[in-house]
């Protein structure tokens, strides 16, 4: 995984974050449960999206809640889904 | 070529439904049970859990297409397609969150219909507060035990395999419990207003010890989700099921008023019963195309789908509700007897106002998305 593909994989999921929420001010390492807002509807939203976004299937072990504190846990997450990419 | 399974469409639903479903609703209503012999022949047809993949003994049928057979047998009887909704919530949480342990075990049985599920979220004291529920799971060397009560749980009076939602450890935790094990209690509730084929009932967890195989899904902060996910799916199906009601009103109402006659006219003709006929034609529509929205986005994996499906249910019961009231007034006495559907039709569609989260509860979320872009 190149670090150009990790921060567009932040970038994206903080994207989509401001998209519902855009007076939230969000950086990579805001724990994002502490806007107080993030209800389950939101919850599985962000799942759905990443899962659908980054062509991966989150198994149940890794859905705890420290892998979506922050948009930085979540990109880690993702890069330890996805097959990993043979980039040129 | 194409197996008969494979080939599950709306006309092949819509035939199945006008031969096997449509005809008995009424005796099944005034019954208060679907009869075996029905629920056998809905396995037989692969209508239980068609969205299964073939492994599991499904046919894979997409999301849109599985509305839409929700639909058709909605339009048939909502006693049915509310024991196929809850055996649907289960089959589908197998699937999204079940371990190949657990999908290989219930899989096949749930998609033959061998095995019947129900979905127990409900509760004397806990309704639309879902985090007001009593009932807990705790652990207990390595076993999990429940103790509580669920009520107003569709098909539990002969399901064989219940989703029990209960307060965990962390937090809301899935179960899946046999009915046959020690300490689980069925006591039927009879005599309701609507669904009344639907087969209600009580069930109690007294003690009930399971092997640590019954958690369905995460237990932590993620458990949440698989209730979120279960209810969405629920909410698609009744949004289905009230689509297929307000076309089996406009359907009873173009031909009582096409035969109906007052003063030598018939209904039909007058404007003021045209205007509400018509409103039946264009919600019908309005309703389907909703639905099918959030079929879409289903089959997309496009979490969007969510909401989709909050705005369908909303349109799809309220306006269901409305026809039905208006297609016993357009019947006048007739609509209040047993000879026509319509009285029917009218108690189920209030149910559909109640369940998998009722209008207040609907509109409250939806006008959440309105506010959305303005939090905190
Ligand atoms: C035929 C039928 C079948 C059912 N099948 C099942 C099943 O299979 N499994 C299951 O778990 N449950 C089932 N239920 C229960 C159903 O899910 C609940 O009835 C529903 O969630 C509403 O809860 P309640 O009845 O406790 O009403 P309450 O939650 O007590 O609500 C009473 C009224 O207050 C309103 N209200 C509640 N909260 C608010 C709020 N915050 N703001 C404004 N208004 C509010 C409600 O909309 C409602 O009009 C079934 C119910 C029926 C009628």
């Amino acid at each position: 995984m190149t670090t150009h593909a990790t921060a567009t994989t932040a970038e994206t999921i903080t994207g989509f974050i401001t998209g519902r929420f855009p007076r939230a001010e969000i950086d990579p390492a805001k724990d994002i449960f502490s806007l107080g807002y993030i209800n389950s509807l939101f919850a599985m939203e962000l799942v759905m999206f990443i899962e659908k976004t980054f062509e991966l299937t989150i198994p149940n072990e890794e859905l705890s809640i420290d892998n979506f504190r922050t948009v930085e846990a979540m990109t880690a997450l993702v890069d330890r889904l996805r097959p990993a990419v043979t980039t040129g | 070529m194409t197996d008969q399974l494979t080939a599950l469409d709306r006309a092949t639903a819509r035939r199945f439904v006008d031969e096997h479903i449509a005809p008995f609703a009424d005796a099944w209503d005034r019954a208060g049970a679907v009869p075996e012999e029905a629920l056998t022949r809905i396995g037989e047809a692969g209508l239980w859990a068609p969205f299964l993949p073939p492994r599991l003994g499904g046919s894979g049928t997409d999301m849109v297409t599985l509305g839409a057979i929700h639909e058709e047998v909605g339009r048939g009887c909502s006693s049915v397609r509310s024991l196929l909704t809850v055996h649907t919530m289960l089959a589908w949480a197998l699937r999204r969150w079940g371990s190949e342990a657990q999908r290989d075990r219930w899989g096949p049985e749930l998609a033959a219909g061998r095995v019947l599920g129900a979905f127990c979220l409900s509760e004397p004291g806990a309704g639309s507060d879902t985090s007001g529920i009593t009932t807990t799971a705790r652990l207990d060397g390595g076993a999990w035990v429940v103790d509580g009560v669920k009520k107003w749980i569709t098909g539990g009076q002969r399901a064989d395999l219940f989703l029990v939602f209960a307060r965990g450890p962390a937090a809301t935790v899935a179960l899946l419990v046999p009915r046959a094990t020690p300490g689980v209690t069925v006591t039927p509730i009879d005599d309701m207003l609507g669904t009344r084929a639907s087969m209600l009932a009580e069930v109690s967890f007294d003690g009930v010890r399971l092997g640590p195989d019954a958690l369905l899904g995460p237990s932590g902060f993620a458990s949440g989700m698989v209730l979120t996910g279960t209810l969405d799916l629920g909410r698609y199906s009744v949004a289905a099921g009230s689509v297929g009601i307000i076309q089996a009103c406009l359907d009873a109402c173009a031909d009582y008023t096409s035969r109906r006659r007052v003063g030598g006219t018939p209904l039909g003709e007058l404007p003021l019963i045209q205007a509400k006929v018509s409103d039946m034609v264009t919600d019908v529509r309005a309703a389907r195309l909703l639905l099918a929205e959030a079929g879409r986005l289903k089959d997309a994996g496009d979490e969007a789908t969510l909401m989709a499906t909050w705005v369908a249910k909303y349109f799809a019961s309220t306006a269901a509700a409305r026809h039905a009231s208006e297609a016993v007034q357009i019947h006048g006495a007739n609509g209040c007897g047993t000879g026509y559907p319509v009285a029917r039709y009218y108690r189920d569609a209030k149910v559909m106002e109640i369940i998998e989260g009722s209008n207040e509860i609907q509109r409250t979320t939806i006008a959440g998305e309105a506010y959305r872009r303005q939090v905190p």
